[in-house]
């Protein structure tokens, strides 16, 4: 999960509370910054197809693709996931499917 | 005990930026401020100044040195005039709105064209909404004292603002005159280290600067950079009345001349104000209640002491060495005005534009001045508000 931030901008931060000159206080902030809502087509992970060979997870260019402690892919991250597509070319075992957006 | 010379306005602003030894300066030569960073390569290759001088191949990238080193954490000077000035224009409101506080001497000469290398402020006056800090002055002793305060005024928490220090090109820059030198150690003492809380050469707080500002947060830090520029009115004042303690010369964000009583009055920026005191005396000796105002701070702009400033005299003349093409009047002119609008009610301002160019502008063409202004208290009429000074009709 995020470490603790120093600042936190939010779409709610006053001009008073904003950092000097729009600088970024803390590293790794993207996580803040929910990009989910841009998607057009979304990925769908179907876990019985999957063989775990996690060829999917190196290429999402949004970290999207959440590996648990005991080192399997669980399901993706749609708050982050864009839907670019790129896991579903990837995966040699259809084990993606692409759908519209709702 | 202070250190007594005689030296030109780039020779003395050379000398303060040698006094301030500041961490980086990136410079590129332009007329007629080519002198600063010359001298100041000089005490670089004698070894007087620990700073790291960064010979760019323009105005657009001296900016842009300069802005990546204050944002490294580097105390950062530089000097330009006119043209280079203008190339410099993008990264000025970078600068600014980075809130870098980068010092930049600026030797006012014409903006072309036609091209002409003297003296006018079309080239400073373009940059008055570009959000730096300005201060002006008429000799090389204040153009010696501003570059020194302008360090501590920029880098205050306050403020976090560039600052241009502004003389005139060749009348101050090049004339050599008596000045009263601030020691070293002291001027050392005085502008302290640079200590910014966030800049990026800093390992144990790693920061971005400069990133995408969007709808969501652009118009927060525009709304922040301007409370900063309010906050510098204050801070000039304090780091003034510290500078006075030091060196026993008073700087405000104006200087009154003869104003107590004076029924009218002319407001001038730079090296002009001298030849106006000139009148203003020879007016007093004949019993005719003259006034000037010089004007050190533009940016932020003083509006409100303007206005009481100005409240008492009957008629007023603002000059400016700038035209805006605005076909209303010149960019002090439309400042004096909107300050008194509101609060000073009565008084009648007339507007000169002067001295484009370099035209010299005489005592004769300050006493026309002082008639017309004379003429619209006996009358009550203004004939025109909107004129120039010393162009041939
Ligand atoms: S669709 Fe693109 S962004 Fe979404 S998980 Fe797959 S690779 Fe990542
Ligand atoms: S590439 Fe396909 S099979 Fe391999 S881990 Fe990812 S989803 Fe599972």
């Amino acid at each position: 999960m995020s470490k603790e931030r120093k600042v936190v901008v939010t779409p709610e931060t006053t001009w008073k509370e904003t950092t000097p000159g729009g600088i970024i206080i803390d590293a790794g902030n993207a996580e803040d910054f929910k990009t989910g809502d841009w998607r057009s087509m979304k990925p769908i992970w179907l876990q019985d197809k999957c063989k775990q060979c996690l060829l999917c997870y190196p290429v999402c260019p949004d970290t999207s693709i959440l590996i648990n402690e005991e080192g399997k892919r669980v399901d993706f991250d749609y708050d982050h996931c864009k839907g670019c597509g790129v896991c579903v070319e990837v995966c040699p075992f259809d084990a993606i499917d692409f759908v519209e957006e709702e | 005990m202070a250190i007594r010379d005689r030296l030109s306005g780039n020779e003395a602003v050379a000398v303060a930026m040698k006094q301030i030894n500041p961490d980086v300066v990136a410079a590129f030569p332009i007329t007629p401020s080519t002198e600063v960073p010359q001298y100041f390569s000089s005490f670089v290759s004698d070894g007087k100044v620990d700073t790291e001088f960064v010979p760019v191949e323009s105005e657009h990238s001296a900016m842009s040195a300069c802005i990546g080193a204050q944002a490294a954490g580097a105390r950062t000077i530089t000097a330009t005039s006119a043209n280079g000035l203008a190339l410099m224009w993008e990264m000025l409101y970078i600068a600014a709105s980075s809130r870098l506080p980068v010092t930049l001497a600026v030797v006012n000469r014409a903006l072309s064209g036609p091209i002409n290398i003297h003296n006018d402020h079309s080239d400073s006056m373009g940059a008055r909404d570009s959000g730096w800090i300005q201060l002006y002055g008429e000799t090389n002793q204040e153009a010696y004292d501003n570059l020194i305060q302008a360090i501590r005024i920029g880098e205050h928490p306050d403020v976090m603002l560039p600052v241009m220090c502004c003389y005139d090109g060749f009348i101050t820059s090049h004339a050599v005159e008596n000045i009263e030198l601030v020691e070293d150690e002291k001027v050392k003492e005085f502008v302290g280290d640079y200590k910014p809380e966030h800049y990026l050469n800093n390992a144990a707080n790693p920061v971005a600067m400069g990133p995408l500002d969007l709808q969501n947060h652009y118009f927060e830090h525009k709304r922040q950079q301007a409370e900063a520029m309010k906050n510098a009115k204050k801070v000039i004042l304090e780091i003034a009345a510290e500078y006075e303690k030091l060196t026993g010369r008073k700087y405000g964000l104006f200087e009154e001349y003869k104003m107590d009583d004076a029924e009218v009055a002319v407001v001038v920026i730079n090296s002009t104000a001298g030849t106006a005191k000139y009148v203003v005396d020879q007016l007093r000796e004949k019993g005719v209640k003259a006034g000037l105002i010089k004007i050190r701070v533009y940016r932020p702009f003083p509006v409100e002491e303007i206005a009481a400033a100005l409240s008492k005299c009957k008629a007023v003349a603002v000059m400016d060495k700038a035209d805006s093409f605005n076909a209303a009047g010149g960019p002090l002119f439309t400042d004096i005005t909107s300050a008194l609008y509101g609060r000073v009610d009565g008084v009648k301002v007339i507007n000169y534009i002067y001295g484009l160019g370099g035209r010299d502008v005489k005592t004769d063409d300050i006493e026309v001045v002082y008639n017309e202004l004379l003429e619209i208290v006996k009358t009550g009429q203004v004939k025109s508000v909107y004129n120039y000074l010393g162009v041939r009709e």
